[in-house]
Parts: structure tokens; sequence; C-alpha cells
């Protein structure tokens, strides 16, 4: 079985998230890079599938710019098996369609049984990619699931959407994207980290995926503004006396909040 | 043959298990309505119910097998006939699923977890709040309509109930593979609450609860106040409450009138979720706690014998 997991490299959650206010785009010098948690949780449930089942080979898949490749890096040093990282200049600041249609013509380049992807990055946000990727390459998706069984033939799990909870399954190929529910990823050991640095890694460019990056006959999404909101100030601060339920109460009432 | 206007904003209507229209519907035909003429999309039971949120025009696609699909395939059917200058959806788990495959298949661009539309002199533009409400940004598309999905509880447009022209949709099955649903249960939501994405008050409680039981006393205060229940990503992992109430970056965003934070330390995770929120309460028995650097009332001291104390003191004002 060979599954793929797409990851990516965010902006650290922990540290301040910087945008360029003339760009719009975000400003990777600003914050520490880290891979996204969710992107490892989806490593995660490769690995531990690949655990259990020998002839498994889980590869990572990455559009970022160059730079992300230590970042990228870490996903061979949990386990994962061989990397594929996309780069390319024409690729900076692409819209999720340009986006869809690169990371499709990756998986389509490489091959797979299944794909693995988080549900949402924690930059973007966005959660449209997985369902443009299923689309362009005609596969089911499972989205969203908070509990996944891969099958030899079969891949099946849990999903919770805004209105209901759900069993689906779909035989493979397919793609799954999975939420923050399922486990926290393994650490990389040193030796994993040691091993990641011989394993196989390939970059691709657009040309190599018979891309145009520049083309603007299809239609684009474009930032058109951009404005910071200015920081919250902190206001009162109380060390409770006996009496802070009844100021908060008083503090409630004032407000007409209660 | 039905005629539609010019200014026609298609809105997709995601419906529930049990064939009602769900909550997110109304504010998605009141954006519509902000901005053009509303026609909306109901693919399964519950097209009756659109024309009372103001859905001027009603489409009505049969569901077909299968996750996604058949509704992409309604969508694209519907976008061929009437042509319009907006497809809203909402940014939900199954609204972005849509989206996605439907910007893909149209070859559209698509503008994610709009919080507003608004239309200026180059045409409609979806407005969004990111990196936890950081940054204020709008976008458009280069050509074609525009593809949004809209942040539920974002927008308070309701357009005035109309009496709808009710027009069957013909859809011609894609037969792209789809996953199957095998089985499906309605998720249960407590009703005498107010729903927490659109909440004006939200009580939110974190690890510093320690025990689901008492979690209870967040749940008191929040029914004390009239609010919506939330809660940090810690109170999630630990089974105090489902995923669903999570408030932060990986969970809903919220921007009440009133927040109060309730045994959370304010990770920036969490803050992103919230800090948008008009009036911040946080009772933390830590005083370096970060959640106080943005709170405008902030009380140091145990929750245990603050909430209780809280709880009389609002009784006794209304006995
Ligand atoms: C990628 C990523 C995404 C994340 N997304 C989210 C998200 O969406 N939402 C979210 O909330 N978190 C999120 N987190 C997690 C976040 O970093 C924190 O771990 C989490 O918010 C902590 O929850 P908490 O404040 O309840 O717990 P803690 O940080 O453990 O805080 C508990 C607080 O309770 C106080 N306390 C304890 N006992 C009492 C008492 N008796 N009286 C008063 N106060 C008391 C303590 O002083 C402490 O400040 C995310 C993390 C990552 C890495």
């Amino acid at each position: 079985m060979k599954i793929l997991v797409l990851v990516k490299e965010v902006p650290d959650t922990w540290g301040d998230r910087v945008l360029n206010l003339e760009t719009g785009l975000a400003d990777r010098a600003a914050s520490e890079a880290v891979l996204d948690e969710i992107g490892e949780r989806a490593i995660e449930v490769a690995l531990s599938y690949a655990d259990e089942h020998d002839d498994t080979e889980v590869v990572l898949l990455s559009m970022a710019p160059e730079s992300a490749a230590a970042t990228i890096r870490k996903g061979l040093a949990m386990g994962a098996g061989s990397a594929v990282h996309v780069v390319d200049e024409a690729l900076h600041g692409a819209d999720l369609s340009l986006t869809s249609e690169v990371l499709a013509a990756a998986l389509r380049k490489s091959g797979f049984d299944l794909v693995i992807t988080g549900n949402q990055s924690t930059d973007g946000v966005a959660g449209v990619l997985p369902a443009m990727i299923a689309e362009r390459l005609g596969l089911p998706q499972l989205t969203a699931l908070t509990e996944v069984t891969i099958e030899a033939e079969r891949v099946s799990g849990r999903r919770v959407t805004d209105v209901a909870t759900m069993q689906v399954s779909a035989p493979l190929p397919a793609l799954v994207s999975i939420t923050e529910a399922l486990p926290d990823a393994r650490f990389p050991n040193f030796k994993g980290i040691m091993a990641a640095k011989k394993k196989p890694w390939e970059t691709w460019s657009l040309a190599d995926l018979g891309i145009d990056g520049e083309h603007m006959g299809v239609p684009r999404s474009i930032m058109t503004s951009i404005a910071e909101r200015p920081p919250r100030q902190a206001g009162q601060k109380i060390v409770d006396e006996g009496d802070a339920g009844q100021k908060l109460a008083d503090f409630l009432r004032e407000n007409r909040l209660a | 043959m039905p005629t539609f206007a010019n200014d026609t904003i298609l809105v997709l209507l995601d419906t529930t298990p049990d064939g009602q229209l769900a909550a997110s519907s109304a504010a998605l035909v009141g954006a519509a309505s902000q901005v053009g003429t509303p026609v909306a999309l109901v693919v399964g039971e519950g097209a009756d119910g659109a024309g009372a949120l103001g859905a001027v025009q009603v489409l009505h696609a049969s569901a077909g097998d299968g996750l996604t699909v058949p509704i992409v395939d309604a969508v694209a059917a519907a976008v061929e006939l009437v042509q319009p200058e907006a497809i809203l959806i909402s940014n939900s788990i199954d609204g972005r699923d849509v989206a996605g495959r439907l910007a893909a298949r149209l070859g559209l661009s698509v503008a994610v977890d709009a919080v507003d539309i608004n239309r200026d002199d180059q045409g409609l533009v979806a407005h969004h709040s990111v990196y936890g409400g950081a940054y204020n940004t709008q976008s458009a598309t280069t050509f074609g309509p525009l593809l949004a999905t809209l942040r539920q509880g974002s927008i308070e447009a309701r357009a005035a109930a109309v009496e709808a022209e009710i027009i069957p949709l013909e859809v011609t099955r894609s037969g792209t593979r789809a996953a199957m649903v095998e089985s499906i249960e309605p998720v249960v939501v407590s009703s005498k609450r107010p729903e927490l994405r659109s909440a004006a008050r939200v009580v939110s409680g974190g690890r510093g609860l320690g025990s689901a039981e008492n979690f209870a006393l967040v749940e008191s205060l929040a029914d004390a106040l009239g609010a919506a229940v939330g809660a940090s990503r810690a109170a999630v992992d630990a089974g105090y409450v489902p995923h669903a109430l999570q408030v932060g970056q990986t969970g809903v965003s919220v921007s009440p009138q009133l927040y109060v934070a309730v045994g959370i330390s304010g990770a920036i995770q969490h803050r992103a979720g919230m800090q948008t929120a008009k009036t911040i309460v946080a009772i933390n028995k830590d005083p370096d706690a970060p959640i106080f650097e943005v709170a405008d009332f902030g009380i140091v001291g145990d929750l245990f014998t603050i909430v209780p104390q809280l709880l009389e003191a609002l009784e006794a004002k209304k006995g």
C-alpha cells in the first residue's frame, strides 16, 4: 500500500503571526516555522498502519518554498519513507485553485492508493483543499474523520459534521482528511533523525508537473485590501478578597450584560 | 422556463438528516439579499422552508447516493441554469466539501470563511477575519462568479419572508466516485441554550474545571446569563464536552458581546477564537495567566468560590 500524506509548513501558532501589509502574504521571516500539527497527526495515521503492515510505503508531499525542506524532514524523522517537495518561484502566493492543481498533479505523478491530509491548516484554515484535490483526481473523499480504519482495499471512518455523525467508507484509491480528534503524533527519536538525512527526496518544479503557474485564463482569487486590527488592551484586574463574585455581578449589570 | 435576475445570488442551504434546513440558512439568504436577489438551492427535503427566509426562488433537487458528489452535481446544474453573480455556501464541514469540489469542477476561485459580502464599484467583495481576528482582509475573483463560503454566525442581516417560486431542478449525474454513507445520526443540540457561533453571550470553561461533573458550573453560569457554552481544547481533550464546543484556532471563532473564560489560561490558540469579543471576563487563579492580557475584567481567584457566589448574586437580583 502506498500512502501519500500532505504536509505543510506553517507559522508556529505559539508566536505572533504576521501578514505583510503590502502583499497580504504571510511574512515567513516574522515567525518560527513548524510542521503543521494536523499534518503530523495525518502522518501518525499512516505510520500506525505501516507499523502493522510491512509492505506499506509512506510518502510525504508538500508544496512549499525551498526553505521548508528542514521542516518537512521532521516527518521523515518521525518515520515516513520518502518525500516529494514541489518548489517553484511562481507558486509564491498561489491561491487554492492553483495549489490544488499542483498537489493533484504531483499525486498523479507519484501514484498512490490512499491520500491522507489534515482537515484544515492552522494558517490558511481554508479546509477546502481535500475536496478540491479529490475532485481533480476523481477520488471519493472522506473528510473530517475522527476515527480512521485502513484496510487493504478500503478505508472507512467516523465523520462528525455540524449536523450529524456518520460512518463513511470508500474503496481505494481514496482521499481522507482527519481532525485533531486523532492522536498526537509520535516524536522523532535520534535514530529517526539520523535516518531522515538519507531518505529519498524528490524536488519537483511546475515544469516537471506540466503546469503554468502564471496562467491567468482561469479565475484567481486576489486579496484587494488588508488592515491590521489594533491589539486588545487589558482592562481592570482584581484579586478575589471574598467578594469577587459579587463584584463581577455588579460589573455585568453596569454594562447591561446580565 | 423560469427567468432569473441578473444579480442572482445562488445560495446552497445545508439540510439536517431529519430533513430540515440547517441553522445557517437564514444568514446565507440574508447575506445574499444584501447584494442581490437570493435564489436558494435545496438538495433533498426542506425546500418549503426557504421562502420564509427570503429566497425569492427555490431550486429543488432530489438527494442522490453518496457523500458530497450528488450535491455538487446539483449546484453545478443550478449554476448552469441561473448564471449567478455569486454562489454562497455555508462554511460548514459539508459546505466546504461542496465548495471545494465545485471550484475544482467549474474552474472557479473560492473565497473561504467570509464574514461578510458587499458590493463595490468593481463587483462583489468577500471580507475575511484572519489569524484569529488580527487582520481584516478583502478578496475578490479576477473574473467569473464569486464562490464563497460564509462563516456561521457572522452575518446578522435577515431577508423578509416571501412567497417563493419552487422550481424542480433537473440534475445530470456526473458519475464521480463518492464515499458511501453507511449510517447517520443527527447531532443532538440542546434547544434551550443559544447556538455557540452566533450567541450574544458565551461562557467557556477550561481545564481548570477539573472534571466533567464540575463543568456543570460553567453550564449553570451560562444559563444564568442566557449564554452559550464553550470550552478550551484542553477541556475537550479531557472529555468534559464535545469538540463542537471548542473555541479557538482549531475550533469555533466567536465574537459575542460578552465572553466569560472560566479556568482557561488563554493560550494564543484559544485567544484566536475569542479575542474579537466586545467584553471579555476572565476568572483564573494564576495572576500571570495570559487570558488577563485581553480581559476587560479579570479576577484572580478560585473559580469554585467565585462562580457560585456570582450565581447567587445574579439570582438574588432576579428574585
Ligand atoms: C495547533 C494548535 C491548535 C490549538 N487550537 C486550540 C483551540 O482551538 N482552542 C483552544 O482552547 N486551545 C487550542 N490549542 C491548545 C492551547 O495551546 C492550550 O493548550 C489550551 O487552550 C489550554 O486549555 P486550558 O486553558 O483549558 O488549559 P490550561 O492551559 O491547563 O489552563 C488551565 C487554567 O485553569 C486555571 N485554574 C486551575 N484551577 C483553577 C481554579 N480552581 N480556579 C481558577 N482557575 C483555575 C489555571 O491557572 C490555568 O490557567 C491549540 C494548540 C495547538 C498547538
